[in-house]
């Protein structure tokens, strides 16, 4: 079977994120897991790239990559973890814990088996993810409820930080 | 297709040999800048006026003992550095460095790719350049490295804010595009953006000096309390690695000062020089006067750098935090409305 180079990126590109979304779990140093996060990130934007959307992908990888997994650094080398002081779990907690996940992704794949699947002609000219298109629908066909988004993430904000204060003046 | 690649190859190789160029003559031009200013001679003795010094420190710095820490993570203790440069040179590519070459009726643009998004695209890239710093520092396991770094990380993020809000109101006032080629050719009249965007601009300077680390914003490496901050534990080319990075950051923001704020290659009553001179549109000694001119102002805001480092004594660290947080951003944001005001009634913002 002959496969395009596109094809030969999405699976590339597939299989990895996969297999660092993987090393995000199973590795013990809670630093190389932010580290294979950001890979994991990185690979995603990889993807919104073949879909043709550059601007999706770069800003996926300054918010996320760029701001948010350098705070989850930032705090997890102050925190300094380490093995012999990190808090052993019992055998109890693993098990409840597998469970829930279990059920977690039984409930997840049920989901996406019932959903519909949805028909995309793989063109490579899509426009949809182009700075300006993204802009129109954002600022203009849903402004609302982009205005709403922004006001709940404000308030979220807000609240975060007096949470966090010692002492209201 | 095949002399698209090779003259894209071509060019990459060129962009990336001119920016270790540069980086390594600005060591030099430091040198010698610091010394005028403090009424020395500077480097003299390889080579005339100490020109090949750069190559004596760039050999010195490989033939140094590499020393890796026992303690330290290796992989990451090497890919902190090597990051640092990476992203460092990658930003080199969606700069446009002048205009289009035309051989035989064939256009040959001095830019290696002209993306959609090419302001975004350096600040993705310059975003990522945080974690070479932060894994370098981490990686030594030495408390001053991690200082180090977590300073350097809050602040570049701290700064990427008030840069990113004044990019906004530029882009707002060169007519809603964010491809470096377009926003250059708006200023062909010779017109620069930072006649409309002054407090912009100087919001964007100001930025600049912090996200390259540079004085008085370089507390990362900040001698007096952290001995050499996040590169302490490096030696020999690992540690050239990270400063060869700084001034290659050096040398893309001042270009992208030089082309976002000041027209690039552009430059006032071009197009009367030139007619003046004989010169047809888009002939080859067009681009290579644009060239050098664009040369000459990044240059000059090389030169800047370097003034303000050996003018200005170091911030504090709260300092440095207020100064980002409670005036750079509130003023960034002002500058935004105020852009979009006087955009809505010149009329180039319609609602």
């Amino acid at each position: 079977m002959g496969y395009s180079i596109t094809q030969w990126l999405f699976g590339i590109l597939s299989f990895l994120a996969i297999m660092f979304a993987l090393m995000v779990v199973f590795t013990r140093n809670p630093i190389n897991s932010v580290l294979y996060l950001v890979m994991t990130f990185f690979c995603i934007a990889g993807h919104y790239l073949l879909l043709n959307a550059q601007f999706l992908a770069v800003v996926h990888i300054v918010v996320y990559a760029g701001a948010i997994m350098v705070l989850f650094l930032f705090v997890i080398m102050l925190m300094n973890l380490n093995q012999d002081t990190e808090p052993q779990k019992t055998l109890m907690t693993k098990l409840i814990a597998g469970l829930i996940g279990g059920v977690f992704l039984a409930v997840l794949v049920g989901t996406l088996k019932g959903a519909e699947q949805l028909s995309f002609s793989q063109t490579g000219a899509s426009q949809i993810g182009m700075v300006k298109n993204l802009g129109i629908v954002l600022f203009k066909d849903f402004l609302f409820p982009f205005e709403i988004a922004s006001v709940l993430l404000l308030g979220a904000l807000v609240g975060a930080i007096m949470l966090g204060k010692k002492e209201i003046k | 297709m095949l002399t698209f690649v090779i003259y894209k190859s071509i060019l990459c190789v060129v962009v990336f040999g001119v920016s270790l160029g540069v980086a390594a003559y600005s060591t030099w031009w430091e040198r010698k800048f610091a010394a005028f200013l403090q009424d020395r001679k500077g480097p003299s003795r390889a080579g005339p006026f100490g020109i090949l010094q750069p190559l004596a420190d760039g050999g010195k710095m490989f033939f140094k003992e590499e020393i890796i820490p026992n303690v330290s993570n290796k992989f990451l203790f090497v890919l902190g550095p090597s990051l640092f440069l990476l992203t460092a040179l990658m930003t080199g590519v969606v700069i446009p460095w002048g205009k289009d070459l035309i051989i035989g009726g064939k256009a040959y643009p001095l830019q290696v790719t002209d993306i959609n998004i090419g302001i975004i695209y350096v600040l993705g890239v310059t975003s990522v350049g945080v974690y070479g710093i932060m894994i370098g520092g981490w990686a030594s396991n030495n408390k001053y490295s991690l200082l180090g770094a977590i300073r350097a990380s809050s602040q570049m993020i701290s700064y990427e804010i008030a840069m990113g809000l004044s990019i906004i109101a530029l882009v707002i006032t060169a007519g809603g595009t964010l491809s470096f080629r377009e926003i250059l050719e708006k200023q062909d009249a010779g017109i620069s953006n930072v006649m409309y965007q002054p407090l912009g601009f100087l919001i964007f300077l100001i930025c600049a000096f912090a996200e390259t680390n540079r004085a008085p914003f370089d507390l990362s490496e900040c001698e007096t309390e952290l001995i050499g901050g996040y590169n302490t534990e490096y030696s020999a080319f690992k540690l050239g690695a990270f400063m060869f990075a700084e001034y290659i950051n050096m040398f893309i923001s001042s270009a992208i000062m030089a082309g976002l704020y000041f027209g690039g290659y552009n430059f006032p009553f071009a197009h009367e020089l030139y007619s003046a001179m004989g010169l047809q549109e888009g002939s080859v000694a067009i681009s290579l006067i644009g060239f050098l001119v664009y040369f000459f102002k990044i240059c000059l805001f090389i030169s800047v750098f370097m003034w303000i480092r050996w003018t200005l004594p170091r911030f504090r660290y709260d300092q440095l935090m207020n100064l980002g947080w409670k005036v750079l951003i509130p003023l960034s944001l002002f500058n935004l409305v105020l852009t979009v005001v006087v955009e809505f009634f010149r009329g180039t913002i319609v609602f």
